[in-house]
């Protein structure tokens, strides 16, 4: 298998100049099209979830808990503390609905990327402009969740602000890993894998409860997941509680990156263009 | 003669030990119309992929437009207009933004796509449609937004992939007559078929495919008297009964070729075999004569039809 993909290489020696022709925007364009005309009630509805959580766990359980800190150890009310794990998440999800079960059907049904790369676009261009509006959804998500956490009174300090970019680095991460991923899906059944690994990684990340209720073997895991990082880097910037941690954190998302554009500009052009 | 818009040269795609395309050689000038006729896995569909420009060869040698397309895709791809066997029209926008969007991707300036969108759009006789969505469009009209779409580029090679599987007889020659226009305007047209009428009428050329390679290659008509007769006397006298008949016949017209429901007898004159039929005491349920075409041709060369 690594050998067949080292001759693939090889024998195609075109470079960039065969996978990207600096267009990334017509396919933003059409996806901004696409979701005008036809399904923004439902990118609607996604804003909602995080915020239910947050006014059911957040202000309604969270009247009974006490005795929450932040990263830096000072007293914040439970609901401070979790909204920025929601946010973290509400980005998460807008990423992740656009860059799996979009472009699942895309890829499987419309045929919609058959056509574009029939034309002067390459596998980058596709790839990017794809993963671009999955992070405008996940963007405009967390901006909502933003706002409402600030009408909640719930950012204690002025580096909310700096919140903003973290959830687009967040949800580039997640969109760009999420297109990496799908792109090797072929059917229905394991398109159920990703809910079924996103949902324990929503509960468990450090979400609703800090990190060191756990045993030291299952923190590893915990800092190991993408969320978590979100989750802290996020917290941090919400709460105030800032620290030379939060560049790993954004590391962390920096290579998730790279690490989804490669997976999926290779796919695109082993299916699209073999 | 000008220089050819596409070489191929012992163009080989083999996936894992089967052979798709099979060491097919070919030159399409430009303006030309050049058509690949063959039955259903011939290999037309690979080639036509190759020579999109969205699957690299196995081995042999391609050019389109004088470029390699392994090496510079995005750039030949820019230069031509696909049309490819099944629709991949956009269903999520309208017609009109079909083409509008398309025209986007190939980086052109939004005033300029906005003009040929509606002159393709009357092309395409769908301007009263623009609005539509393309789910609501006949099969015939999806077709021919592709071709309008295919268009939108202005491009110098058309490459179609069966254009007209799977439309209705009427749908079928609104869109030979377009094509046909193309055509004339002196578009550089490559296509794929398994209609003999259908490569006879468009095509100023053509090779004739089987299993990956080229059987034969000329201009319909030449192939035709090259490799069938003039006419074509087909009997039919039940399914049980052509093998028997066809013993009787043997020795009327040029050449016999017996088909599980009928029986093709290949002769300068129809009228003439059909007269020495009876005189042999057959009586064929039903006779027809016909002019030879390349489905003749086909079955000549492979001893199979065209469509099975």
């Amino acid at each position: 298998m690594t050998a067949d993909l080292r001759t693939d290489t090889q024998h195609r020696t075109g470079g960039v100049r065969a996978l990207y022709s600096g267009n990334a925007r017509a396919v933003v364009a059409r996806g901004l099209l696409a979701t005008r005309s036809t399904n923004w009630i439902i990118v609607l509805t996604g804003v909602f979830e995080p915020v239910f959580y947050l006014l059911a766990l957040g202000i309604g359980l969270g009247s009974y808990i006490g005795g929450v800190t932040d990263t830096q150890g000072q007293p914040i009310p439970y609901a401070a503390y979790i909204a920025p794990a929601l946010l973290a998440v509400s980005a998460m999800n807008g990423a992740i609905y656009d860059s799996t079960w979009n472009v699942f059907f895309k890829m499987h049904f419309g045929k919609l990327y058959q056509g574009m790369l029939a034309t002067s676009l390459g596998p980058l261009d596709v790839a990017l402009g794809e993963i671009s509006l999955a992070l405008l959804r996940g963007a405009a998500y967390g901006t909502t969740f933003l706002l409402v956490m600030q009408a909640l009174g719930l950012n204690l300090s002025w580096t909310a602000l700096l919140a903003l970019p973290a959830i687009l680095l967040i949800a580039f991460g997640f969109a760009s890993l999420g297109m990496g991923i799908t792109s090797y899906m072929k059917t229905f059944q394991q398109m159920d894998w990703i809910a079924f690994v996103l949902l324990p990684m929503f509960l468990f990340s450090a979400t609703f409860y800090p990190l060191t209720v756990y045993p030291e073997p299952i923190q590893w895991v915990v800092q190991a997941l993408p969320l978590w990082h979100g989750v802290e880097l996020v917290r941090g910037l919400t709460t105030g509680a800032i620290g030379p941690a939060m560049l790993v954190h954004v590391g962390y998302y920096l290579v998730m990156v790279a690490v989804g554009l490669v997976f999926t500009t290779r796919r695109l052009r082993a299916l699209f263009l073999d | 003669m000008p220089a050819p818009v596409i070489t191929a040269t012992d163009l080989t795609k083999k996936y894992k030990d089967f052979a798709a395309v099979d060491g097919i050689s070919f030159e399409v000038a430009p303006g030309e119309s050049f058509g690949l006729l063959g039955p259903n896995g011939a290999g037309k569909s690979t080639t036509m992929r190759m020579v999109g420009a969205v699957s690299t060869r196995t081995s042999g040698d391609l050019r389109i437009l004088g470029l390699d397309p392994d090496e510079h895709g995005p750039a030949i791809r820019s230069q031509l207009g696909v049309v490819p066997q099944q629709d991949n029209l956009d269903t999520e926008l309208r017609v009109r933004d079909n083409l509008l969007v398309y025209g986007r991707y190939f980086g052109l300036p939004h005033s300029q796509v906005a003009k040929r969108a509606d002159e393709l759009l009357e092309f395409a006789q769908l301007s009263d449609r623009a609005k539509a969505k393309v789910d609501d469009l006949s099969g015939g009209m999806k077709r021919r937004l592709t071709i309008a779409r295919a268009l939108i580029n202005d491009p110098r090679i058309l490459l179609l992939d069966e254009p007209t599987t799977g439309l209705d007889p009427q749908a079928r020659h609104i869109l030979w007559d377009r094509l046909f226009r193309l055509k004339e305007r002196g578009t550089t047209l490559v296509l794929t078929t398994h209609y003999m009428d259908e490569a006879e009428q468009l095509c100023d050329r053509l090779v004739v495919v089987d299993k990956g390679r080229i059987m034969a290659e000329g201009r319909p008509a030449a192939l035709i008297r090259e490799h069938s007769s003039r006419e074509v006397l087909e009997v039919r006298f039940g399914s049980d009964r052509n093998e028997g008949a066809a013993a009787t016949l043997a020795g009327v017209g040029d050449r016999l070729e017996v088909l599980p429901d009928r029986i093709l007898v290949y002769a300068q004159s129809g009228e003439e075999a059909l007269v020495e039929v009876t005189k042999r005491g057959l009586e064929p349920i039903t006779s027809l004569v016909r002019r030879s075409s390349l489905e003749d041709v086909f079955l000549r060369l492979t001893g199979r039809t065209l469509v099975e």
